[in-house]
Parts: C-alpha cells; sequence; structure tokens
C-alpha cells in the first residue's frame, strides 16, 4: 500500500537498527509523548530492534489517560438525563468513572452514541431537535480543531441543542512539568501529529530551556527507528535541536488554518491532568462568544471530588517513573475489561499496550 | 463481571468467554474444550450438531445477506469439526412492517446456498414481533452432519504436535469491513465484498486427500487472532506467526490503516485456519489454491515448543510481540 508500505520495508529497518546500534555509546532514554507512538512502537515490536541500553518510556500522550474521573462523572450525570444524548468518541466510553461508566450508563439505557466527528455529533443535534446533545470534546491540538469547527458551524446555523463538554488539552505544559519535576531524559519522541497542527516551533522551548532535544516522529517503524537514530546521535555530539523526522507531514510554522479555527473558538485555561493535577494554561475552554455551547454553562452539574485508587500508579506511569508491570494492580485486578486507572482503558494508554503486547515477556 | 449484559459480551472475544463459562456451561455442563460444534455418538455412529444465531446489521451487504450468512456459518461450523454437513433448521424472528419482498430474497438466497452446499432445509419455525421489539430480522439456525470416526480429533486439536504448519485460505477481513462500509455508507474506491461461502466441498477435498490435518476452525467473531488463542488455551504449546505472510486486501488495509482496526481480529465467514502435520503443508496449500475459495491461500505460521500456551506476532517490521486475545469491541482511535 502506498505510503505504508516504504515505512515498513525491511531492509531499510534492518539498515536503520544496524546504525542505532553502531551510534550507541551510553545508555539512553527517551520518551514518547504520544499514545499512537506508544501503540505502533509495541505494535511493531520496535523495542525488540533495540540495543538494550536504549530506553523508550510512555509520558502523558494519550488523551484518555490524562483525563480526569470528574470529567466521566459529569458526563454520566448528564447521561442520566432524559433529554440528553450524549456524543464521544469510542474509547472514552470505557473511561471508569467513580461509580460507573459511560458503557455501563450505555447498557443501562442511557442514550449514548460513538461518533467520529463533532460534524457527526452535529448531525445528530439536527435530526434530533428535542433533546440536547453533548459531544464529549477529549484530545489534544490534533482534534481540537474538529471541534473549533463544529462549534462554528453551530454557531452559523443557529443551533440551540448542542453543546459541548470539553477536556481538550494542549501537549507542551505537561512534557514541561514531567522535565521540571525531574523525569530524567535524553530526549522526547515527539508527537507528528501535534505537531502536523502546531509546527514544529512549540518544542523550541525544550533544548532553550531545558538542554533536551526532540525528534517530531512519523508513526511507521522507519519514523520510529530513524528518529530514535537521531535523538542517539544528538545525545553523542551534545546537540540537542528540535529536529523533524515527519516531514512529509510538519513543518516549522503547521496547519495555519486549523490554528485559526482553534484560536478563534478556545482559549487557554487551566486544566486538571490525572497524574499530575492542575497544570495552568494547558487546557482549551470556549471562548466568551461561543458560551452558549459550553455544557458546563449551561447545564452545570456538581461533581463530588474523587480518590483515586491509592494502590494505582497511573501518575508515575504518566511521568514515565515506573513501567506498568510495577504496578501491584497490573494483569491481576486492573487489565483492559476491567480498567482501575485509564492507562488501561485507551488503546493507546501504556498499561493497555503493555497488556496487550509485552505481558509476561 | 457486570451486573448487566452490555455489547462487549458478544464480540466473541475474552467477555464472551467468560459469559460462557459463567453462564452457560454452569447452567448446562458442556464438556471442556469447547468447540463450535457438539459430537453426539449413538450406536458407534457419530454426527455433529451446532447452532447459530444471526443479527447482521444490515441484513443486506456487498458479497451476501442475512440469509446467505446463516447458511454458510452452520455449513462451516460443521465443516470444520470435520463433519459432512446434512440437515438445516431455521427459525425466523421478524419485526412487523418487515417488507415481504426482502424476506423472499432472503430466504431465496438461502435455498441457493443450501443447493451449493448440497445441505437440505428441513425444518424451521417463524415468530413476528412488534415494531421496535427486535431490529428488522433475526434469523437462528441449527446444523447437523455425520461425522467418520478418523476425523473426531479436528475439532478438539488432540493431534496437534511442535512444528505442525499453520494455514488459512486466504485474506483476512473482507466481511467485517464490507458490513462496517454497508452499515455506515463508507464508499470505498475499491468495492469490499464480504467473503461469506460455504466451504464444505474446499474443506472435503483437503481432508479427503490428507489424514495430517490435526484442527481447523472457522476464523469468524475475534477474527484469526481469537481463534489462535482459544487454541493457545486449549494446548500446552506455543504458536508463532508471521504478520507478512497472512493475506489482507489493499482495501481491508487501507480501512484498517484509517480506522484503527488489526485485520487479526476482524471477522471472516469464509476463512478458516488448518493446523496440519510438518511435511503436509505444501499438498494441503496445493489443493487450496486450485478451488476460487483457496486461491489466495497462505502458511502462516507454526506450532511451536517455546512460548508456551501463548501467540507469538513475528510483527511485519521484523520485532515480535504478543498476539492477544481480543477484548471489548474494536473501537476507533480518538487521536
Amino acid at each position: 500500500m502506498k505510503y505504508i508500505d516504504e515505512y515498513r520495508d525491511k531492509g531499510l529497518i534492518m539498515m536503520l537498527t544496524d546504525r542505532i546500534a553502531r551510534s550507541v555509546k551510553r545508555d539512553y532514554t527517551f520518551m514518547e509523548v504520544c499514545g499512537g507512538h506508544t501503540a505502533a512502537i509495541h505494535r511493531f515490536g520496535i523495542p525488540s530492534l533495540l540495543p538494550e541500553n536504549i530506553k523508550l518510556i510512555s509520558g502523558p500522550g494519550c488523551p484518555v489517560c490524562v483525563t480526569g474521573t470528574d470529567f466521566i462523572d459529569k458526563a454520566i450525570i448528564y447521561s442520566e438525563r432524559e433529554d440528553v444524548i450524549i456524543t464521544t468518541f469510542g474509547d472514552l466510553i470505557r473511561v471508569p468513572g467513580s461509580a460507573s461508566s459511560l458503557e455501563k450508563q450505555k447498557a443501562a439505557g442511557a442514550d449514548i452514541r460513538v461518533v467520529f466527528s463533532g460534524l457527526e455529533a452535529l448531525a445528530i443535534a439536527k435530526s434530533n431537535p428535542g433533546q440536547k446533545i453533548i459531544f464529549l470534546g477529549i484530545g489534544f491540538e490534533t482534534t481540537a480543531p474538529g471541534t473549533a469547527v463544529t462549534i462554528k458551524q453551530a454557531e452559523k446555523e443557529h443551533f440551540d441543542n448542542f453543546f459541548l463538554l470539553s477536556t481538550h488539552k494542549v501537549m507542551p505544559p505537561a512534557m514541561e512539568t514531567l522535565v521540571k519535576e525531574g523525569t530524567k531524559l535524553d530526549g522526547f519522541i515527539c508527537p507528528g501529529h501535534v505537531a502536523a497542527v502546531t509546527g514544529s516551533s512549540i518544542f523550541n522551548f525544550l533544548p532553550e530551556k531545558y538542554n533536551l532535544g526532540c525528534v517530531i516522529t512519523g508513526f511507521e517503524p522507519t519514523d520510529l527507528l530513524q528518529s530514535v537514530l537521531m535523538l542517539t546521535e544528538q545525545v553523542n555530539r551534545n546537540d540537542p535541536r528540535v529536529e523533524i523526522q515527519y516531514s512529509r507531514a510538519v513543518t516549522v510554522e503547521g496547519n495555519i488554518a486549523a490554528q485559526k479555527h482553534m484560536k478563534e473558538v478556545f482559549k487557554p485555561c487551566d486544566a486538571y491532568w490525572r497524574g499530575f493535577g492542575m497544570i495552568p494554561e494547558s487546557g482549551m475552554t470556549l471562548r466568551e462568544c461561543f458560551e452558549k455551547f459550553d455544557a458546563d454553562n449551561f447545564m452545570p452539574v456538581p461533581v463530588i471530588p474523587h480518590e483515586e485508587n491509592g494502590m494505582c500508579i497511573c501518575a508515575d506511569i504518566l511521568r514515565g517513573l515506573k513501567k506498568p508491570d510495577e504496578c501491584p494492580l497490573f494483569a491481576d485486578t486492573c487489565f483492559p475489561e476491567n480498567p482501575v486507572g485509564a492507562c488501561m482503558v485507551s488503546g493507546e494508554g501504556v498499561c493497555n499496550t503493555w497488556y496487550k503486547y509485552k505481558r509476561a515477556r | 463481571m457486570n451486573n448487566s449484559i452490555s455489547l462487549n459480551h458478544g464480540s466473541g472475544g475474552k467477555q464472551t468467554h467468560e459469559l460462557i463459562r459463567s453462564v452457560f456451561v454452569r447452567s448446562f455442563g458442556m464438556p471442556e474444550p469447547l468447540t463450535d460444534s457438539a459430537i453426539l455418538k449413538k450406536a458407534g455412529k457419530a454426527f455433529v450438531l451446532t447452532t447459530d444465531a444471526y443479527v447482521v446489521d444490515p441484513i443486506f451487504f456487498p458479497g451476501g445477506n442475512i440469509g446467505k450468512l446463516s447458511v454458510c456459518g452452520t455449513v462451516n461450523d460443521l465443516a470444520v469439526s470435520g463433519a459432512k454437513p446434512e440437515y438445516i433448521a431455521c427459525s425466523f424472528v421478524i419485526e412487523e412492517g418487515f417488507p415481504l419482498s426482502d424476506l423472499i430474497a432472503i430466504t431465496g438466497s438461502m435455498a441457493e446456498e443450501a443447493m451449493k452446499a448440497d445441505v437440505k432445509i428441513v425444518a424451521g419455525d417463524t415468530k413476528v414481533v412488534g415494531k421496535g421489539k427486535c431490529d428488522k430480522l433475526f434469523i437462528t439456525t441449527s446444523g447437523t452432519g455425520i461425522l467418520n470416526n478418523e476425523r473426531e480429533h479436528i475439532s478438539t486439536g488432540s493431534r496437534i504436535k511442535t512444528g505442525d504448519k499453520l494455514i488459512i485460505n486466504g485474506s483476512l477481513g473482507n466481511h467485517s469491513i464490507a458490513v462496517l462500509g454497508a452499515r455506515n455508507n463508507l464508499s470505498f474506491s475499491t468495492p469490499v465484498e464480504s467473503d461469506c461461502a460455504s466451504l464444505n466441498r474446499l474443506i472435503s477435498r483437503v481432508l479427503d486427500k490428507c489424514t495430517e490435518v490435526h484442527f481447523m476452525r472457522d476464523l469468524t467473531r475475534g477474527g484469526l487472532a481469537g481463534v489462535l488463542n482459544e487454541l493457545a488455551e486449549m494446548r500446552e504449546e506455543g504458536i508463532s506467526v508471521n504478520e507478512h505472510s497472512v493475506p489482507v486486501d489493499e482495501p481491508v488495509r487501507g480501512v484498517c490503516e484509517m480506522l484503527g482496526f488489526d485485520p487479526l481480529y476482524l471477522a471472516n465467514e469464509g476463512k478458516i485456519l488448518i493446523v496440519a502435520g510438518a511435511g503436509s503443508e505444501t499438498e494441503i496449500l496445493n489443493i487450496l489454491r486450485s478451488d476460487p475459495l483457496g486461491k489466495d491461500s497462505a502458511l502462516i505460521g507454526e506450532i511451536t515448543a517455546e512460548n508456551k500456551r501463548m501467540v507469538i506476532l513475528n510483527t511485519s517490521a521484523g520485532g515480535s510481540r504478543i498476539l492477544d486475545m481480543p477484548s471489548g469491541v474494536q473501537l476507533p482511535r480518538i487521536c
């Protein structure tokens, strides 16, 4: 398949693994901060292709994993209302709230529909004028432009039954937080799709402030291996910088049109990240002119703060401090069908990926 | 387990198995290992019995409809246990208001498929429920066939040994993607058709020529990954699969890449796994490839002494990892 097979070419993969093996001079720890990378790394078995002294660890890159329980609890409270249809991306429906999940609510009769885009949710609002449609907006700079376009469309068509419950987030503040808080790293494998929207410059603070290199990376085996090689060479040369490996999609400026939509609709806000707590200016909330679409404003619901399971080490896993198999719950009481922590829920969550691809190896 | 049934319980993966063991096996006391058909013995003769419910949505899809599917599915369940399918009974649960012309089209394709597969539809039942009490049409079929004594080991895989080869009869995922496309009105630049087909003639050609078939299973819900994990649980050996050898049609690969599905987990309705003794693979592949229903057959892996009770996938990138039992409904990616 064009644009896929070229990047899975075995000869190229062998050449890259050979070059990586020859360039290794010490121990290296690189962190990927995109759930898509976590999944791809394990799906293709990349760790089995790397020398032992290159360690890949996973950061807070899956939007489902960093979503707080209160967001799910709020969505569950909405779903119990007769006049509400919840629309959501698929992964979110299995995330445990404090007492239930959207999946369990659905089985119990709540009207919860999986959609592929915000515009699909808007179409549901159009065909159900008597119902209030709440779209659960989740994701980083990758999905936020789509939500922004949906909101602008809702405004243009004067919708009065469409609402957004947003937990959209931006990536750099979380990366900065974990570096500041002491996660030891030699470089970042940066998210290719986030950077395709934002441009590579949002990562400039890493070499400038923290002397850390980063390579913006694609999602195929050769992409990942080439980035590992580029990072290894950056470390060897002591030359941290922002490099773009995923040049077929990413530029320094990024997707200007998508950025414009995001800026028009959203403004920065402090946001809660599971495992990190509140991170200043790391979330996206609707600007005043679109506030009428904000579910929080229109139908405020009280949510009682909930304590996470004390044994769950998702917080350390999301910071790259611990690995899933160091958790006492992993594969014992916490597994994909019964996730205790959010990292086990999404197919791109670190624990879920480990469970699927690495368990007992 | 939850207090109520969720869609995951019907996915053919872990939760389905849990439900079967904790409710049905406990109530009815079936003997392990669980297979697609029961083997029944009376006066020295063995015959097999199977049953299946069909609730596919939409009921018409490229390459078939719910009726054709119900016959093929039952025929295949019987055939993979090594039996010759003979008779089918079918029950229809029909929603009030269902167009008669659709029912005639569906029963017409059932008759046609039964003729092709050389089975007779001999009994049936009809129920009509009020509007909204079922979704258009559900069909349940039961089938029975005769099992030659020498083939009794096939459904349980009791003769499997290290070094045995894994063979499938063609590319994976077409049925799932065709149904997904029809359900969501997705238009593919190259049309994807369901692989829905009765495989009993193909299977009997293999069994007539080769005595080295140690196990067979159709790759329906849960896909290849589901069947291999069931096999790994039944046996002491390990299983090794080469990702690059598993045939997947280009349009199916494209949709999977785009929507985040893995073809190894997708349901098929005309594909089987054959585990055969080392040395017999060339003969089996030749027989399969000479038939249109097996023209893309491939050798995809083998039974190993190491990695006991695990399925290991050698990835197309040259790495290796676990190929786990499917869990939950496959969901689209969100970022």
